[in-house]
């Protein structure tokens, strides 16, 4: 293979190598150290004069006397059923000290979309046993749920938790879990593997580690080999895979920087103008497919930068999955563990998932109505504060205190508290809303209240001379 | 993007690039370069390798077998990738839009002897329940017919020929980025019922207009344009998934089919065309999705039906146009947009309208955008240069959606400009009483939302007691009447019928609390009146009438007792 020695430029993470034989876009390239040491990257421009490479590491150490490699085809992730249980580097490499991965197939990190027609509706409800999830912002299989957390929040361990606790209840099929962290830190790292190795969780997981000190422009690739993985394990193993990407702003971050160094016209707050597009090369790959087995749900996790949802990190990335989960400091200042704030929180698949045969009839109507409740109820903690509680109606106080309840209740739960759909989070809320007057229920039908609500649960229990309490008597009385 | 050198190009031809002859699009001509536009991913292409002229611009290709397909930006029918290279869209496959090989059976409506002109319609074809109606393309002269065939025929084999010998088959290809000729534009004044209260109720839409629906991720944008593909009343539906999510796609192929029309009892997709160009296939199939979606829907409205577009989301779209401006190295204008962006947003808008056809019928394209601006802020390029183009304007509202206030529509913001122009069909068609009371709800509505501000300072107790029953008529306009959810089977759609009712019901609350007021009633009392709490309900029975005579009867009852009292 030719090496160029013909290196005019290094800027940042770019190389700007002169006058080689002609190279194709996204080329894998290898970048020699004087010493021998090699450093990978990928063609970003090419042209009869000049080709810009992308280095995957730190140009450190890079000079003009560092020799070019094209190795005339783009970037593939080997993949293999052996994969399950190792902790691979943020470019795929083993970091845990075992063998190099032996290929079953190579595979094109860029992954092509699937075609839309070829797609299946997602609509397999997934209990991950906390609340604010399965009761307000159901998760299915096949759907891309990003979690919109800020630093120092615990959305690693609301990911760890979710990881640990989902299920598709009554189903027995394989599933595993994709980890791929960009930019986190050591103790974050520590934190995920420990609980993977407590939990036994690591030997249905791959890993791919790219940590703060690695270099940042791995990060673009890290994510790709994940889903690459991912969509092996799913598509051709029939795994139902769950790929945690955490953090994804770093990602961002390393686009932003690439960008800066290719001196491109920034968009909005200095990101790329195709940051839409690139984010969605990622999150789109989420999914399941028509007479395939397994699925690809995609749970990431995004910081968002000074806690703001209209920055452009969080903004681009709300567009593009299907729904979010936003973690709320103000809850996490109170105490309230997850700290899940319903409101920004949105699940649009699902609609999908939930109702008669799926979860349960009621569903829907009980979310829509909590939602209802705890809105109002957050709206006249703003008025209180101005009016004071006394200038209240009556109404409005019972508001008030149902939104205190919601969070004390439904929204706090224990790290290892794993709640059922029907039994715990369902009828919870059914007791939450019967703490309001019955006429205020106006989001669910009379049928459902009549069926559901405490107060004629417990008047039909008693007429049919039974003594068996429902779930919820039995919760509050063990409270 | 690729740069070709001593290519005879024109621009906007079409091009095939590399060994594996990607199809591109010719965007930049500048001496000897020739600077393309590919429309699939490039890796691997290098210096040196071929390119091709076609010599032709971007065409889209019309006939029988458009109805109930899923394209992507610039026409492949994805169920044929499917086919030709399994579940994910790899590159270099091409495949024609219309099947080549399929037989449709073709009726004349003109016989030999006839003179036809661009755009007659010479024949028909029953493709779905919907008639294609076949026309003679708008850029051919016409002529006398010396023959005109009855019977099976594929869309390249002629069925008409005319006496200067040419010959006409049932499929034309036209280029997308040019509009489809017509007689003349008209006043849009029938208006395009939706099913969906606020919409019709307040903001209506004309049959040819042109609406925008801007708001932030999560509000309610997709699920709305998704309701008016299903529900409005056009003819023909063409949906462009425009740089959105795949699901979203599949979504609508699953439960289309599965959905009746309400008018015509027929599965919806027979009357619809998807085009899917999701957010991780390439930017510059996702620039021409528009133009190839619009092209779609010009040609239906010349055979006479009334078509709707649904664009979601022209953000994105915009967004495409931005980035290949900016690997042009082009002077950006607003936060990076092109120069030319304001100009593109009103051709496409100006593509809608209600028409006279070439045929002498009438027509209309009414278009619908999703835009999606960053950070939910109106005030980005996109939203304020649609804003200045169409005539209708839903404005969605994050507090809304967070508050599952759907649709998430403010009706504070929202306009449209078509109330004049629709005010006789709705005293013709719908009651001479539906102008007033619609007048009223808004009056309604803008009053609380003046009273509320007085409530957030001094809590609502202290609002005069005429003014605290307004804030309860006002609770139920927006809980009964705007609330609508779209994804209950009763609740998704509602005849204007139905709406009259249910917004009359709740006049007749108000105009009897406000009596019962001026008798000396207490508020509490007012606002205690039990046969209200019972008209949500209405929204969720399909025969609604008996219980809305029972509210009725009930509401009678507990006025009357209240005037005894
Ligand atoms: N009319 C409605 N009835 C019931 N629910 C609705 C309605 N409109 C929106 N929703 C809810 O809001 C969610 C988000 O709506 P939608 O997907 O249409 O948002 P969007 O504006 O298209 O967002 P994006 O810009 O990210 O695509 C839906 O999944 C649904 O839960
Ligand atoms: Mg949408």
């Amino acid at each position: 293979m030719k090496e160029y020695r013909t290196i005019s430029q290094i800027a940042g993470p770019l190389v700007f190598v002169e006058k080689t034989e002609p190279v194709g876009y996204s080329e894998l390239v290898n970048i020699v150290q004087a010493d021998g040491t090699i450093k990978r990257g990928q063609v970003l421009d090419t042209s009869d004069e000049l080709v810009v490479v992308q280095c995957f590491e730190t140009t450190a150490g890079l000079g003009r006397d560092s020799g070019v490699r094209f190795l005339g085809e783009t970037i593939k992730m080997p993949v293999g059923s052996q994969m399950l249980g190792r902790i691979l580097s943020g470019s795929g490499k083993p970091k845990d000290g075992g063998p190099e991965i032996v290929p079953e197939k190579r595979l094109d990190i860029g992954g092509a979309a699937i075609n839309p027609y070829a797609r299946d509706t997602p609509r397999q409800f997934i209990q991950t046993g906390i609340s604010t999830i399965d009761g307000t912002n159901t998760l299915v299989r096949g759907q891309k749920l990003p979690i919109f957390s800020g630093s120092g929040l615990p959305h690693n361990e609301i990911a760890l938790q979710i990881a640990r606790q989902s299920k598709v209840p009554g189903s027995t099929e394989e599933f595993a879990v994709v980890f791929a962290a960009m930019g986190i830190t050591k103790e974050e790292e520590n934190q995920f593997m420990q609980d993977f190795e407590r939990t036994g969780a690591l030997e249905h997981a791959v890993v791919f580690l790219n940590l703060a000190d690695d270099p940042a422009v791995e990060r673009i690739v890290t994510p790709r080999l994940a889903l690459t993985t991912a969509e092996y394990l799913a598509f051709e193993l029939d795994y139902h895979v769950l790929v945690i990407l955490t953090d994804m702003t770093n990602y961002c971050e390393a686009l932003r920087q690439i960008g800066a160094a290719r001196e491109e016209v920034p968009g909005r707050r200095g990101y790329p103008g195709y940051m839409y597009t690139d984010l969605a090369s990622i999150y789109e790959r989420a999914g399941i497919i028509k007479g395939k087995k397994g699925s690809v749900t995609q749970f990431s996790i995004l910081t968002m930068p000074g806690d703001d949802i209209t920055h452009p990190i969080p903004d681009l990335s709300g567009y593009i999955t299907e729904g979010q989960i936003v973690v709320s400091r103000e809850l996490h200042r109170k105490g309230i563990y997850p700290p899940i704030n319903v409101l920004p929180s949105l699940s649009r698949l699902m609609n999908l998932g939930i109702g008669e045969g799926m979860t349960r009839e009621d569903h829907k109507k009980v979310s829509d109505q909590l939602y209802a409740g705890y809105a109002e109820g957050v709206d006249l903690r703003g008025l209180v504060a101005i009016v004071g509680k006394d200038a209240l109606s009556e109404r409005d106080r019972l508001f008030l205190e149902f939104a205190d309840l919601f969070e004390d209740r439904f929204v706090r739960q224990g790290h290892n508290e794993d709640r059922a759909i029907k039994e715990d989070t369902l009828d919870l809320g059914w007791e939450l809303l019967a703490t309001l007057p019955e006429e205020q229920l106006v989001r669910i039908d009379r049928e459902l209240i009549h069926k559901y609500h405490p107060k004629y649960r417990k008047k039909a229990a008693a007429e049919s001379g039974t003594s068996s309490a429902t779930a919820s008597d039995l919760r509050s009385e063990s409270m | 993007m690729v740069t070709a050198v001593d290519l005879d190009a024109h621009m906007y031809d079409v091009v095939k690039v590399g060994h594996e002859q990607l199809m591109g699009e010719v965007i930049k001509i500048q001496g000897e370069n020739t600077i393309i536009q590919v429309y699939e991913d490039t890796s691997g292409i290098r210096p040196g390798e071929p390119v091709e002229n076609t010599g032709l611009s971007l065409a889209v290709e019309l006939g029988p077998g458009l109805l109930t397909s899923i394209y992507d930006g610039i026409q492949r029918p994805l169920e044929v990738l499917v086919e030709k290279m399994g579940d994910f869209i790899e590159r270099g496959v091409t495949a024609p839009g219309l099947s080549h090989e399929k037989k449709w059976e073709f009726v004349p409506v003109k016989k030999a002897g006839d003179s036809v002109g661009p755009g007659t319609i010479i024949g028909e074809v029953q493709e779905t329940n919907i008639v294609h109606r076949i026309t003679v393309p708008p850029n051919l002269e016409g002529g006398v017919i010396r023959e005109i065939k009855t019977g099976s025929f594929t869309v390249d084999e002629t069925v008409c020929v005319l006496e200067d010998g040419t010959e006409l088959t049932m499929m034309q290809k036209w280029p997308v980025r040019v509009p489809r000729p017509v007689i003349e534009k008209k006043n849009p004044d029938i208006p395009l019922i939706t099913g969906q209260r606020i919409l019709d109720g307040l903001f209506p839409i004309a049959k040819g207009g042109t609406a925008a629906i801007p708001g932030p991720f999560g509000s309610g944008k997709t699920v709305t344009q998704q309701a008016l593909a299903k529900w409005s009343d056009a003819e023909i539906v063409v949906y462009i998934g425009c740089g959105e999510r795949g699901n979203e796609m599949t979504e609508v192929l699953t439960e289309f089919p599965e959905l009746e029309d309400p008018r015509t009892g027929k599965p919806l997709m027979e009357r619809t065309v998807l085009i899917a160009n999701t957010s991780n296939m390439p930017v510059a199939a996702r620039e021409a999705s528009v133009y190839t979606g619009i092209t779609i829907a010009e040609y239906f409205r010349d055979m006479g039906y009334d078509v709707s577009l649904m664009a979601d989301s022209t953000s994105r779209w915009a967004e495409a146009m931005r980035e290949i401006s900016s690997r042009l190295e082009e002077m950006p204008g607003e936060e990076g947009y092109p120069a030319y962006l304001a100009a593109r947003l009103s051709e496409f808008y100006e593509r809608a309208g209600r028409v006279e056809t070439l045929n002498e019928d009438m027509g209309s394209v009414t278009v619908i955008g999703a835009v999606s601006p960053p950070g939910g802020d109106f005030s980005e390029p996109v939203t304020q240069n649609t804003l200045r183009i169409v005539k209708v304007f839903w404005a969605l509202d994050a507090k809304l959606a967070q508050r599952r206030h759907f649709p998430a529509i403010n009706w504070l913001n929202s306009y449209s400009l078509y109330l004049d122009s629709l005010h006789d069909w709705y005293d013709e068609n719908v009651n001479p009483e539906w102008n007033r009371i619609r007048i009223w709800a808004m009056e309604v509505l803008q009053k609380e939302a003046e009273l509320q501000e007085i409530v957030q300072l001094v809590g609502s107790d202290a609002l005069p007691e005429e003014e605290q029953v307004t804030i309860e008529v006002a609770r139920l306009i927006r809980e009964v009447f705007l609330q609508q959810n779209a994804f209950d089977p009763v609740d998704t759609y509602c005849s204007m019928a139905k709406q009259y009712d249910m917004l009359k019901a709740i006049k007749t609350y108000a105009d009897r609390a406000s009596a019962a007021q001026k008798a000396g009633a207490l508020t509490s009392q007012i606002v205690a009146i039990k046969a209200k709490n019972e008209l949500p309900q209405v929204k969720f029975e399909k025969d609604y009438k008996p219980l809305l005579d029972k509210i009725y009867a009930q509401m009678d009852a507990e006025f009357n007792a209240m005037k005894e009292a």
